[in-house]
């Protein structure tokens, strides 16, 4: 095995990424004063803002599952029972003893399982609740009547959103577990990122996708 | 039309389009130009002696002028049986929380009577084709006026006050007949901006601010020069055979016609008979705006606060305090609000009680379909409680109700403790010895005001909180003075009260809200404890190499 650092992150995976940072910490600003919660954007621009960045998520997320089940991708985000409980342990106790982190990242596998799971949780549950939620709630008096339908549709917006909040602040925190946090975020701003090769696996990439590979060091 | 407006939605992002809502249309003005100078008539040019004496030469050409007034409009009438609830209304039959009842107080109401000689409401108006007082709306030489006590005459001798309250002056009928045209809002305004006896105290939303408004008072009523359209009166209260649009019993408290086929006439007073049904651009914002349409009267964020212009309304009325006299037995006064514009109002009066006044004031909010109720005599009150002197209908849910702003009149009224109902009271005699203001005895003043209403009384008296509701529909100001969406989407909002509403931005603790709430904190300490915990170990997991 050969440690080398491999391009994982193609251009448009890490747009994606930080295209949703920032239209997820809008969202969560805008809509958290829409809630009540603070009142630094007054209701009526934090709307138009909800709304336009709402608009713009959509549409990236429209491009990024194209991108996901054209490019294969998809497959990284399907969760495997194996190896999740060591993740999972190291979590909750070797980290605190020094130990390593159970998951080496290989090529063909950018998450851990733990990761993995949760993404799938959140690609199939949450994301999905917030949108079909949010695109109702914005287009309720073309289809709704009555006060009680629009609280359940704005009541499992506003969950959904709190859930999001909770994934974004665990997230930032676990990039700094490990090999750190620079570390963690220089492969979502570089796209590179080390990786155990087998020979197998570096002699195709030498081969075929050379522009994948830095070189040794 | 749904899948039209998802489109909209669509193509509007951020990106105001050309297509103005606002329909265009030309507003008739009162035509200035008319066929006909009055002043080169014969049959004017002449000195009249009276009122009607100037009808009767009015009707020898317009033929059918008194007929339309007397048969179609309330203003002649004062009688209105309601078509949903058929109750007997108009000013012969309703009490109000000002000075209370037309019925016993005839020639002081009867003042702004668009007819001559009404003193008996148990009488129709008097049915004389001259006893239509055609000049008090077609006068345009600002000559003509209605004495305050005079059973809708005018002051012929420089005497008495007039229905504004001035002091009156000898009219000049010749001039007056001379110079006849369409209303201007001076016609109107001279008795509906003096409503319940003073300049803006009934309405709030009509006061003598809308002879010559600015345009942050009026956007409709304000000089073209000022930004605004120069309207009148009759301009949006659009006549059919002298009968006006705009009923304050039976209101069109929604209307989802709009503005109807180019050229057709319009029979509404509505803002959607000019502005249409979704009045607001095609944008993100104003789609979402004209999203509001199925639950908010236009008026309710567009008249962000009524008694604008520096004239006080009257906000509360207690009749109850009325009657106090000094050592000597005179009436007593005081003096107690200044108006922004410095005048002194009266905060007491030994005639009428205790007031409280109001200037920009922030409407009361409610459900309404347009159906006026009023407890006039047929409705049983319950003197435990506030009583509505009139009661407006409404829900939410339902297609035809809106919810409209509203000046609520706070007021303290006398009723007939046995048969428990409002009472009719004679308070303008002013030479009989029953009158209230003459008198100051309450119980003589209601005998003789049931007695001059017919109406049952047993004797016994007292006196009852009530409410009374005018919805706000005028004094409409500049789209960018409208009511901001967060002065409603807010905890303790304007809408605070109004049920069957979904609004967000009210709630933020609702039980989702604390759970949410929770969870967040709960993903916080847990990062933090986890993180303490690495610190304290020393481990801070950073290095396996």
């Amino acid at each position: 095995m050969t440690k080398r650092f491999v391009k994982v992150y193609p251009r448009f995976e890490r747009l994606w990424h930080w295209m949703q940072v920032l239209l997820i910490m809008a969202l969560l600003f805008t809509g958290l004063g829409l809630n009540g919660v603070h009142s630094v954007i007054p209701f009526g621009p934090a709307v138009m803002l909800h709304t336009i960045a709402a608009l713009a998520l959509l549409t990236l997320w429209i491009f990024a599952t194209f991108w996901l089940f054209t490019t294969g991708t998809w497959k990284q985000f399907i969760p495997k029972i194996e190896g999740m409980i060591e993740v999972a342990k190291f979590y909750a106790y070797g980290v605190f003893s020094g130990q390593e982190h159970p998951y080496k990242k290989i090529f063909w596998r950018k998450h851990n399982p733990l990761q993995a799971a949760t993404y799938f949780g959140l690609k199939w549950f949450v994301f999905p609740a917030i949108w079909v939620s949010g695109v109702l709630y914005l287009t309720y008096n073309f289809w709704g009547q009555g006060a009680q339908i629009i609280t359940i549709v704005a009541n499992i917006h506003l969950l959904a959103a709190y859930v999001i909040a909770a994934f974004v602040i665990v997230h930032v925190y676990l990039l700094t577990v490990g090999h750190g946090f620079r570390s963690h975020v220089r492969p979502m701003l570089t796209g590179y990122d080390e990786v155990d090769l087998t020979p197998e696996q570096l002699a195709y990439l030498e081969q075929n996708e050379p522009d994948r590979l830095l070189p040794a060091e | 039309m749904g899948i039209i407006r998802l489109f909209a939605l669509a193509a509007g992002l951020g990106v105001a389009m050309p297509l103005g809502a606002l329909a265009q249309q030309s507003t008739p003005e009162p035509s200035l130009q008319s066929t006909a100078d009055h002043s080169k008539f014969e049959i004017l040019n002449k000195p009249f002696a009276s009122g009607p004496e100037v009808t009767e030469a009015c009707l020898s050409c317009h033929n059918q002028a008194d007929d339309q007034v007397k048969m179609h409009s309330i203003h002649f009438d004062w009688d209105y049986e309601h078509p949903e609830t058929g109750q007997k209304l108009g000013k012969r039959n309703v009490i109000n929380s000002f000075c209370g009842s037309v019925a016993g107080n005839e020639p002081r109401c009867t003042s702004c009577h668009a007819g001559y000689g009404w003193t008996d409401m148990n009488q129709p108006p008097p049915q004389e084709a001259n006893a239509v007082d055609c000049l008090v709306c077609h006068d345009r030489s600002a000559n003509y006026t209605k004495l305050a006590t005079g059973a809708g005459h005018p002051p012929m001798e420089a005497k008495g006050t007039t229905i504004t309250g001035a002091k009156a002056w000898a009219v000049d009928l010749t001039k007056a007949a001379q110079s006849v045209g369409m209303p201007g809002r001076d016609n109107c305004g001279n008795c509906h901006f003096y409503g319940g006896g003073g300049d803006n105290v009934k309405h709030g939303d009509l006061s003598s601010a809308l002879y010559n408004p600015s345009h942050d008072v009026d956007v409709h009523m304000s000089a073209k020069e000022d930004g605004g359209e120069g309207m009148t009166c009759s301009t949006c209260h659009a006549s059919e055979e002298h009968a006006w649009a705009g009923s304050r019993y039976n209101v069109e408290a929604a209307d989802t016609t709009g503005t109807g086929k180019p050229g057709e006439h319009r029979y509404s007073a509505s803002c959607q008979s000019c502005h249409g049904t979704e009045p607001h651009p095609v944008t993100l914002k104003g789609v979402k705006l004209n999203d509001h349409t199925d639950k908010l009267a236009c008026q309710t964020c567009h008249i962000p606060s009524f008694a604008r212009g520096g004239v006080p309304t009257k906000t509360l009325w207690d009749w109850s305090t009325a009657g106090k006299l000094d050592k000597d037995g005179k009436p007593i006064s005081e003096d107690g609000f200044v108006s922004s514009t410095g005048k002194h109002l009266h905060t007491y009066l030994s005639t009428k009680g205790n007031f409280e006044y109001g200037e920009d004031v922030t409407p009361y909010y409610a459900w309404f379909d347009g159906q006026v109720e009023y407890s006039t005599i047929d409705r049983k009150i319950d003197p435990t409680q506030t009583v509505e002197v009139n009661s407006i209908n409404g829900h939410p849910g339902q297609p035809d109700s809106r919810i409209w702003p509203f000046k609520r009149m706070e007021g303290r009224q006398a009723y007939d403790v046995e048969n428990k109902n409002l009472v009719y009271t004679h308070v303008w005699g002013p030479k009989t010895d029953t009158a209230f203001w003459t008198n100051f005895d309450w119980a003589k003043a209601i005998d003789a005001g049931m007695k001059a209403a017919k109406q049952p009384y047993s004797g016994k008296f007292d006196f009852v909180d009530t409410y009374m509701y005018w919805p706000i529909t005028h004094m409409v100001a500049p789209s960018e003075q409208a009511v901001e969406c967060e002065e409603c989407h807010a905890k303790d909002g304007r809408m605070q009260n109004i049920a069957g509403i979904f609004m967000p931005g009210t709630d933020t603790n609702s039980w989702i809200g604390i759970l949410g709430k929770l969870l967040v904190l709960g993903a916080l300490a847990g990062v933090l404890m986890h993180g303490a915990l690495r610190l304290f170990t020393g481990k801070k997991g950073t290095h396996h190499d």
